[in-house]
């Protein structure tokens, strides 16, 4: 891509900024004082990168432990000598009482789902590789407002403190979900599930903030000649990813803020017994969660797209499908929380909610399929972003596909609540959101840190993580389908087996990321340096330096062609040997017309 | 475009000393000043949708609670005065008017008109939040008309006129809490104005703390029916 030579005014107070923008200020107090008062864009986007990698360590901590105490059922049985044992309890066991190692278990459990969901998994994308990326993909400096990016990252961290006491105090054991009654009974005489609601509280402004701040940049800060169809996917996808976080976000505010009331004041609006609903939670809560899903997966869906053009060179196919598709999904995603309370509704709220649920699959499908035909006839390399790519599609579909028999009423009555549950959305969770994230990091990781990773250990990871994935979660469809309610820490002796096949393919998994960890410490130690564009893309990310300068471009970049056109363009600090052009196919001779 | 940073300013040259509000110069990740207008403008707008996306919520437990306790609901609005609720959206749709006032007071340099408006706004904001405290939480809160649990007035009529406090002290109570919240702001606005920074080259501050008032007066006027009027 060129760049129009329009110098920017020097300003020579500022010198470093054409230095890297990482680059150390010298002492090591200069530097924590220099990151934590940043307001550079970048500098935000590494600092929520390495927050939530944290937070993804703590959750799948919390998962391990989860998947090794359903290692064996919890029984009760009486020895030769008339004592009652209780076996199969790891955590918590309580030889005289059975209730507290279970106890126990409900703690994990809501401590992995809460993590996962509120702290890792909603900012993940777009605040890390989003943050890094939005404004240096549409040629801008920084995002609209510097300051508020900066403000919601220390909400963040407000937030996930606030988490953290409540973990200290001991747990929560509403699950994620926090329904009523229970979240407003349980551990009435302590702070600790207050503190998770607020915590949640909390963490809803900064993804407000962040997804306010994403909206308002890509309306103002494009580079001249880029619009709204020159913009790259990935774009689009945190365009709508920002739209559904600013509407959907405020409803679980005002819900979590009633739990709160209702703790602390009793006012009763989700209490029977004081005339209130608890359905009526359940409702604010679907409104906001259903969509906010889609906040999980739109941002991935981005990163699939760019992945898959760069990685087999070729343009996109259904640009303009896949960036409406994405609008239309935020759309959709509005309508369809019903699906949630199926057995708490009448025939037709439930009918009508799942003719909409049915919907969200058509623009899904449209990306999936366009994604497939992009790969064809591709110059596919094989790396490790493309086969995250590659197994995003496979597990994405599996995901979405197993989410319709949960749309269907007659087959959800059956599997609401039990493990086909807890599999379709780890399908589309982790192996969508997380694994579209894990390519994507592989992807960027070049430029933002300026080192390559060593790519044979990369793709033995993510064969690794693909294996261990399935291990662990087809086996939770089948438990699921046979019957296994979830969120439980004992179950009858023929599920066994399949449980001890889904803990096995948690240890697989672990080992697929512990190798993708020591790849990036690697790398930032020792891995060779980048080049400012290692894979040949052309959007804007790759005409900057790796890692990219202070302000990200020498010049303002003026868009002269679009962020796929790998026909037409040699990319920008590449070797025209190394990506040749492809040659136009010799014209075919026209069909002979009858007459 | 028109920002001015140049070494020899408008007002110098006319003879007399340049205000803060002419050397305003952009963000450096702007283009222009305009964008960066135009962008303050429409964050708050995004803003305002989240808020009133938060009181949805409240609206949507209003309605179902009416829905499901229609008699204690009639007996509540009854308790309440309609004459506090109505000065109190007097008020508020005066310090609506003044709030504006400042703002065009800021695009056309009138500083003292900025200042004046600004703090009419501000009493009107006081005026609201005492009448609230002092005439109608207080009273209502002393007699044991409290929300829930806390319930214990002895002359109740319907079992769950307690849900009816309860909507009603949350949503009188967000709403109050947005009315300070916007008096913050709208502080600040005036503690800077003093020091001339708003001005017609810069008054995006003054407009979106502006805008966010006029929010904070329009959910009132939306709590003043549901609450007060209809029986
Ligand atoms: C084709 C698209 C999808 C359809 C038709 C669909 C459908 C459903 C339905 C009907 C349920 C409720 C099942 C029950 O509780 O009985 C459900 C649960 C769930 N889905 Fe999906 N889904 C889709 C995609 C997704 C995506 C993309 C995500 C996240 C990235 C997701 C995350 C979840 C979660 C987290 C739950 C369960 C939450 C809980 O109860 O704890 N789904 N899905
Ligand atoms: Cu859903």
């Amino acid at each position: 891509m060129t760049t129009m030579d329009r110098p920017i005014p020097a300003d020579p107070s500022d010198a470093h900024h054409d230095a890297p923008y990482n680059a150390s200020r010298g002492s090591l107090a200069a530097d924590v004082l220099n990151w934590a008062t940043t307001v550079d864009h970048k500098k935000i986007g590494v600092m929520y990168l390495f927050a939530v990698l944290f937070m993804f360590f703590l959750g799948g901590m919390a998962a391990l432990a989860v998947r090794l105490e359903l290692l064996e059922p919890v029984r009760t049985t009486v020895n030769a000598a008339g004592q009652t044992v209780i076996t199969g309890q790891l955590f918590g066991a309580d030889p005289e009482n059975i209730q507290a190692g279970n106890q126990t278990y409900n703690r994990l459990f809501t401590l992995h789902g809460a993590i996962m969901v509120f702290m890792f998994i909603v900012p993940s994308i777009p605040a890390s590789l989003g943050n890094f990326f939005l404004p240096i993909m549409i040629g801008a400096k920084d995002v609209a407002f510097p300051k508020l990016n900066l403000l919601s990252w220390y909400i963040y961290v407000i937030g996930s403190i606030f988490g953290v006491l409540s973990i200290i105090g001991g747990g929560v054991d509403t699950g994620w979900t926090f329904y009523t009654p229970y979240s407003t009974t349980t551990d009435a005489d302590h702070w600790r599930v207050v503190f998770m609601v607020l915590a949640a509280f909390i963490l809803g402004f900064s993804s407000i903030l962040t997804g306010l701040n994403f909206i308002v940049t890509v309306h103002k800060l494009r580079a001249p000649g880029m619009g709204w169809f020159d913009m790259p996917l990935f774009i689009w996808g945190l365009y709508a990813t920002s739209i559904i976080q600013v509407l959907a976000t405020p409803v679980i505010g005002i819900t979590l803020l009633l739990l709160v009331f209702e703790r602390i004041f009793h006012v009763g609006i989700f209490d029977p017994g004081l005339g209130g609903d608890p359905v009526l939670y359940q409702h604010f809560f679907w409104f906001y969660s259903h969509p906010v899903v889609y906040v999980m997966i739109l941002p991935g869906m981005g990163i699939v797209s760019e992945l898959i053009a760069v990685h087999s060179r070729k343009h996109i196919f259904g640009y303009k499908a896949i960036a409406f598709s994405s609008l239309g999904i935020a759309g959709v995603s509005f309508l369809v929380w019903g699906h949630h309370m199926f057995t708490a509704m009448g025939t037709l709220a439930s009918t009508l909610f799942s003719a909409l649920t049915f919907l969200v699959a058509i623009p899904t499908a449209i990306k999936v399929f366009n994604w497939i035909a992009t790969l064809y006839k591709g110059s596919i390399a094989i790396n490790t972003p493309m086969l995250y790519a590659m197994a995003f599609l496979f597990l994405f579909s599996i995901g979405g596909l197993t989410g319709l028999p949960l749309g269907a009423l007659a087959t959800d009555l059956h599997l609401h609540d039990t493990y086909y549950v807890v599999a379709h959305f780890h399908y589309v969770m982790m192996g969508g959101t997380v694994i579209a994230f894990m390519g994507g990091l592989h992807h960027w990781w070049p430029k933002m840190f300026g080192r390559m990773y060593n790519e044979k250990w990369g793709m033995i990871g993510c064969a690794i993580v693909f294996i261990g994935f399935n291990i662990t979660f087809i086996s939770q469809f089948l438990l699921g389908m046979n019957g296994m309610p979830r969120r439980y820490a004992s179950y009858v002796d023929e599920f066994q087996m399949l449980h001890q096949i889904s803990t096995f393919g948690s240890w697989v998994l672990l080992v697929g990321f512990l190798i993708h960890l020591f790849n990036f410490i690697y790398s930032l130690i020792a891995g060779p340096k980048a080049p400012p564009n290692p894979w040949g893309g052309l959007t804007l990310e790759w005409e900057t330096e790796s890692p990219p300068i202070e302000h990200n471009f020498h010049h303002e970049p003026l868009i002269k062609h679009g962020p796929y056109d790998f026909e037409l363009v040699v990319p920008p600090h590449c070797d025209a040997r190394e990506f040749p052009l492809p040659v136009p196919a010799p014209p075919k001779p026209g069909p002979e017309v009858i007459k | 475009m028109t920002a001015i940073n140049t070494d020899k300013p408008v007002g110098e040259s006319a003879g007399r000393k340049q205000m803060p509000w002419e050397r305003y110069v952009q963000g450096h990740h702007w283009r222009n000043a305009e964008d960066e207008f135009d962008a303050a403008k429409f964050g708050m707008w995004l803003f305002l949708s989240t808020e009133i996306l938060l009181f949805a919520g409240i609206f949507v437990g209003y309605a179902i609670m009416r829905m499901l306790h229609p008699q204690a609901f009639s007996n509540g609005s009854h308790y309440l005065d309609v004459r506090w609720g109505g000065l109190n959206t007097v008020v508020l749709l005066i310090s609506s008017w003044t709030v504006a006032m400042a703002v065009r007071a800021a695009q056309l340099n009138q500083q003292k008109w900025l200042r004046v408006n600004l703090i009419i706004t501000l009493i009107c904001a006081i005026a609201f939040f005492s009448i609230k405290l002092g005439l109608e939480y207080i009273p209502k809160w002393s007699v044991g008309k409290r929300p829930g649990a806390l319930f214990n007035y002895p002359f109740a009529s319907d079992p769950y006129e307690p849900m009816w406090w309860s909507i009603y002290y949350t949503a009188t109570g967000i709403h109050a809490l947005h009315v300070l919240v916007g008096a913050g702001l709208l502080t600040w606005v005036l503690v800077r104005s003093f020091k001339g920074i708003y001005g017609p080259k810069n008054y995006a501050m003054v407009e979106t703390s502006g805008l966010y008032w006029h929010l904070v007066d329009l959910i009132w006027i939306f709590l003043f029916p549901l609450l007060y009027l209809i029986h």
